[in-house]
């Protein structure tokens, strides 16, 4: 029964995937992309990654989806240029072979895997008490690879300076993004107005809960950022000037506690990052604490783009 | 056959599906999005191999899953930055041709800064 589930899910993803690349209009292919990573998560549910099938539904398929319907609304006007640009015959015919050629010697590597697999599971399950915390993938992000987490964190800060140095000389410290006008009375503010208040509580939880919990602050941080940004389409709030001091304090302050941290672990425990016997499980509810707000503003400012409005200065 | 073996055939299939996408579409938008399911089919493809590493009482290997919610939010950044720079190109120039010589549709100088 089980097998025949998967199988079905298996190709639904494929026909999804397929109508994503040779669909005819893009915003289709969006859509069909928006399914596919819902769709995902319930794979990876089935291969027991309950952690990462949170973060696909919130990121891989949610903002991302978002990221990419707002662009494809901006860029109709382009897509009859794109198909007179459409390969040849010959092209096409040689890419399909490359891709089949590809997906054949990765299946042939799936096929011939090592049994048993090699894994670190007995190791982590061996150290998981000097951590404190109960689910072993946040053990993993906040202590025996923090390395990871942090240079992840800092790879976000790069991104959304790399996003908001796009904007027009005249934008530069303005308001990232359009203006959005939405009726006051209308239903989009009615939600606007409803959502956020539970959406924080379920944010707020998810973070909590990750420490034991399939969770954490990847997944409650999109929540939130997911949360802010419906209250800015709304048109109930505006995306702050990129210039605010509070926002770039924000924006750092999650890597530099985790730098700080992983310092004084360096003096006190021997190693950048090491953390000193008894204190593991409090200095990583610190750096989550810290990490939590900083990913929020940044998954939402990078959703919501380059600055594009003068800014008052 | 086992749901790691399943799901890691059909994320090799993702991958070259969107390998196809990423070189024969010409939109790039669309060749974010091909982009995007390549991404989802190698990390569907290192899930299956955590499923495969499961033990100690865990339904997977943790290492590769705790470093694949770091891949899928590196790649939401990534994909932002892509469309970032999509979009303030289409602004600047009007078009968002990728082709070393410009089509006779658009304007000749449409490219220029």
């Amino acid at each position: 029964m089980m097998e025949a589930l998967n199988a079905g899910l298996a190709l639904l993803l494929l026909a999804l995937a397929a109508w994503t690349i040779v669909g005819r209009d893009a915003f289709a292919a969006v859509a069909g992309f928006v399914a596919y990573g819902l769709l995902l998560t319930l794979a990876w549910v089935q291969l027991s990654g309950v952690d990462v099938a949170l973060t696909e539904a919130a990121i891989g398929g949610g903002l991302t989806g978002a990221l990419l319907i707002g662009a494809v609304a901006r860029l109709r006007d382009t897509e009859a240029a794109a198909r007179a640009e459409r390969p040849k015959a010959l092209t096409r015919t040689l890419a399909a072979l490359v891709a089949g050629a590809v997906t054949v010697a990765l299946a042939i590597s799936i096929l011939a895997l090592p049994d048993p697999a090699p894994t670190l599971a007995p190791d982590v399950a061996a150290n998981i008490g000097a951590t404190g915390v109960g689910n072993p993938i946040t053990a993993v992000l906040l202590a025996f690879r923090a390395m990871d987490t942090l240079l992840e964190a800092i790879v976000l800060v790069f991104a959304l300076i790399g996003v908001w140095s796009l904007a027009p000389d005249r934008a530069w410290g303005g308001r990232p993004g359009p203006l959005h006008l939405a009726d006051p009375n209308g239903i989009l503010a009615y939600i606007a107005r409803v959502l956020p208040p539970i959406g924080i509580i379920v944010g707020m939880y998810i973070f909590w809960a990750g420490a034991d919990h399939p969770g954490g602050k990847f997944q409650g941080a999109t929540i939130l950022a997911a949360m802010w940004l419906l209250v800015m389409m709304a048109g109930l709030t505006d995306a702050p000037p990129i210039s605010r001091a509070w926002l770039r304090i924000g924006l750092v302050a999650g890597p530099l506690v985790f730098i700080a941290i992983g310092l004084a672990g360096a003096v006190a425990a021997g190693a950048f990052l090491a953390y000193p016997d008894g204190y593991a499980k409090p200095l990583i509810i610190v750096i989550e604490l810290a990490l939590m707000p900083t990913l929020a503003l940044i998954l939402a400012l990078l959703l919501v783009g380059a600055p594009q409005r003068a800014g008052e200065r | 056959m086992s749901a790691a073996t399943l799901f890691g055939l059909c994320a090799t299939a993702l991958i070259g599906l969107g390998l196809y996408g990423l070189i024969a579409n010409p939109h790039p938008l669309r060749k974010i999005l091909a982009f995007n399911v390549v991404g989802s089919g190698v990390f569907l493809l290192l899930g299956a191999i955590a499923r495969r590493g499961a033990g100690a009482g865990f339904g997977g290997d943790p290492v590769p899953q705790a470093l694949l919610i770091t891949g899928i939010v590196v790649a939401f950044s990534a994909t932002a930055l892509a469309v970032a720079l999509l979009l303030r190109l289409h602004d600047a120039s009007g078009s968002v041709t990728l082709a070393s010589e410009v089509p006779p549709t658009v304007e000749p100088d449409a490219g220029s800064p």
